[in-house]
């Protein structure tokens, strides 16, 4: 048999797995790796920074439900990638992150831009490799990808000492993985899910509380019909939305920390809570003691360690949610049970539900001139006739997206939930372009977060990304002005930024994107439609009132029926 | 609560840094750990003894059965089960205590292993009340060094 490099067996795995695209940034370690993808034809997206490319594949994960592949050389091309890889693991996205190394003969050597990468990521990967035989690479590509996507996902990092790309093997594909210590639950324990389904046909005022793990498994369709068969509200976290339609009359929005007014007191007041895919968040619960007191909790997750972590539940069930989700509507069908008098049952629970709603809406006080950022987003949503993929950098620009624009269908609302990482929103949306070249994509951003990664204006302009970003532009590090607002005395240290921010209309000029600037309410749609217009990636400027806040808003620490409201 | 766990590991590099860094990074509590090979040389155990409420030994198990590299947790306070624990004790052997010392390490089935004009160097294995109960009695006494292997554990039958 003819013997391969390293380089090439990588690259033949990475076909093998369906890779199209990598992003990525070149330099000594991994240059052999470099030369032979001359050979090949990868799409190779050329970030500007390589934290961007650990977004910018993350966001083409949540885009199109593959796997991300980053590829990125040693030392500070590895550690760079940590913020990226930390994002990816708290949101559990299946992303491989290949990172170069010294030679194995130099490790621990304190070489040149050597850094124990491996050491590094070990708490913020689901798993990681350091590849010292070319004979294991293949093998240990395979798994990186199966690891990556299957049971909980998750980022996998694999190191190559650039020795090993160099050495030569035999190529042997392996065609299964068999991992002893790696073996994820994915249907649920069967009695189980017939008690939790007797639970759910007792309840008076159920509730459905729906997180990622949702569209991570692909279980829209079920948690729809299951919502749908017996007519019960569903709640999503931030992560969840998408995952069970905005629009649909049984939808409560989200709730949590900015969720909305009746899905906060829908979830204190139900009598069963439904947990699906979610994992009892700070950010959800508020006051942890005081989550949800009177209803018997069932809970659906992948992970056993979600389970138990933070909120005691009567029924777990350790699976896929869509598997289990199934399984329950399987079981809930077979039991015979009148659905018409359960639905009806449920009507003094939905009456109630429509009396909170109606007493605190999604409002805010639109009028005059100035831009209201909630406007902003609503706009995008009519205009965009809400089939964007919307991504998010973190802060208040992040909860208006979340509560303004209704994600109707899954993988439509890239964020970064879990580790709230500004600078995510652009090249992720990056990523989603490339996964989808002919869809609208829409980074809504902040003056202070499009900062952290606008050096990738030159990506997009580059590979020709038509992104849109719609820079929410308050001149104030928004979210933490809040806080400080309502929490600090009003004394807003650090976080005044307007006077130093960049023309952004002049910026995207020098970078050979579209700058557009709307100042006035009156100007937001025209600018918004001329961007849509374009086939270019475009930075639009809103001017939005300077001190507008996010509300509702539970105050850290209280429970979540202590909401600030409008 | 205190637990011991006999967690069935693959014998790799960085399996242990692994394990430690999951306990570090979650504030869970190591009281003692000891690691060796098994009959099959691609596995082994780790033995550890940790405290928590009944909801953190529940996520360390979990944790633990999260990591790829981990084949097996068992939970030993839920078994029946015996645990031993080798230490080796420098004690300040006066004169007038020599006699003592070596009748407690007989009562307590332990082995003068080194001698020299002032101190005794002794071996004791036992569960950890045994060992706990040796160490009072000789505290008196002067115990100048001791040097532990840390618990290991296994089912009984």
């Amino acid at each position: 048999m003819k013997k391969r490099t390293g380089s090439q067996i990588l690259l033949e795995c990475l076909k093998r797995e369906g890779v199209e695209v990598i992003f990525g940034y070149p330099g000594g370690a991994i240059l052999p790796l470099v030369e032979e993808l001359g050979n090949w034809d990868f799409n190779f997206v050329l970030v500007r920074h390589e934290q961007a490319a650990v977004h910018a594949a993350d966001g083409y994960a949540r885009a199109s439900g593959k796997v991300g592949v980053c590829l990125v050389t040693s030392g500070p091309g590895a550690t760079n990638t940590v913020t990226g890889i930390a994002t990816a693991h708290m949101d559990s996205i299946p992303v491989v992150v290949f990172t170069g190394q010294v030679p194995v003969h130099l490790i621990g050597n304190d070489a040149f831009q050597e850094a124990d990468i491996v050491g590094i990521t070990r708490p913020c990967t689901k798993h990681n490799y350091l590849v010292t035989d070319v004979r294991d690479l293949a093998r240990i590509v395979r798994e990186a990808f199966y690891i990556a996507s299957s049971g909980r996902p998750g980022p996998v990092l694999v190191d190559l000492p650039k020795n090993i790309l160099t050495s030569t093997a035999e190529f042997h594909y392996p065609e299964k993985v068999e991992i002893r210590g790696y073996k994820p639950t994915l249907d649920g324990h069967l009695p189980q899910i017939r008690r939790a389904a007797n639970l759910i046909l007792k309840a008076k005022r159920p509730v459905i509380y729906a997180g990622g793990g949702v569209i991570s498994s692909g279980a829209s369709e079920e948690l729809r019909q299951l919502a749908e068969l017996l007519r019960i509200p569903v709640t999503t976290t931030l992560m969840g939305l998408g995952g069970f339609p905005g629009t649909h009359p049984l939808s409560l929005g989200m709730l949590g920390m900015h969720g909305t007014y009746w899905a906060n007191m829908a979830v204190s007041e139900c009598d069963l809570l439904l947990a699906v895919g979610a994992r009892f968040d700070d950010r959800v619960t508020g006051k942890v003691e005081e989550f949800s007191p009177r209803s018997t909790k069932i809970h659906i997750d992948i992970d056993p360690t979600s389970i138990m972590k933070n909120v005691r539940v009567d029924i777990p069930i350790v699976g896929d949610c869509k598997r289990v989700l199934r399984r329950l509507l399987q079981v809930l069908e077979e039991s015979h049970v009148d659905f018409d008098e359960y639905r009806k049952r449920l009507e003094p629970w939905h009456g109630v539900i429509d009396e909170w709603r109606r007493r605190y809406n999604l409002t805010y006080e639109n009028k005059g001139n100035r831009i209201k950022p909630q406007f902003v987003i609503q706009k995008l949503y009519e205009l965009t006739k809400g089939q964007a993929i919307i991504t998010t950098e973190v802060g208040q620009n992040q909860m208006w997206a979340a509560q303004y624009y209704k994600f109707d269908s899954p993988r439509t609302f890239l964020t970064s939930g879990g580790l709230g990482t500004m600078g995510y929103g652009f090249p992720a949306a990056i990523g989603a372009q490339v996964a989808f070249p002919d869809r609208v994509v829409i980074d809504i951003a902040g003056d202070g977060s499009i900062q952290m990664n606008i050096q990738e204006l030159a990506t997009a302009v580059q590979h020709n990304l038509p992104v849109k970003v719609a820079i929410l532009n308050n001149g104030y590090l928004g979210m933490v002005r809040q806080w400080q607002e309502l929490f600090h005395g009003k004394k807003y240290i650090l976080t005044r930024l307007g006077e130093w921010n960049p023309d952004f209309v002049r910026l995207a000029e020098a970078y050979g994107a579209v700058g557009l600037r709307a100042t006035r309410a009156e100007e937001v749609e025209a600018v918004i439609r001329e961007a849509l217009a374009v086939p270019k990636p475009v930075l639009m400027d809103f001017w939005i009132e300077e001190e507008e806040n996010v509300y509702p808003m539970v105050p850290a620490g209280e429970p979540i029926t202590k909401m600030l409201l409008v | 609560m205190r637990q011991t766990l006999s967690v069935l590991v693959e014998n790799q590099f960085g399996v242990l840094a692994r394990v430690a860094g999951l306990f570090s990074g979650r504030g869970f509590n190591i009281e003692s750990l000891s690691v060796a090979e098994t009959l099959d040389p691609t596995l082994s155990i780790m033995t550890i003894v940790t405290e928590g409420d009944e909801q953190i030994l529940e996520q360390i198990t979990k944790q633990l059965n999260k990591l790829i590299p981990v084949i097996k947790v068992v939970e030993m306070a839920d078994k029946p089960h015996v645990e031993r624990e080798l230490v080796l004790v420098k004690v300040a052997a006066k004169p007038e205590h020599r006699a003592e010392i070596l009748r407690m390490v007989e009562i307590f089935r332990g082995k003068v292993i080194d001698v020299s004009p002032k101190n005794y160097t002794i071996e004791i294995t036992g569960d950890r009340d045994k060992i706990r109960a040796f160490l009072e009695l000789l505290k008196p006494i002067g115990i100048k060094e001791i040097a532990r292997t840390g618990l290991v554990a296994m089912t009984r039958g």
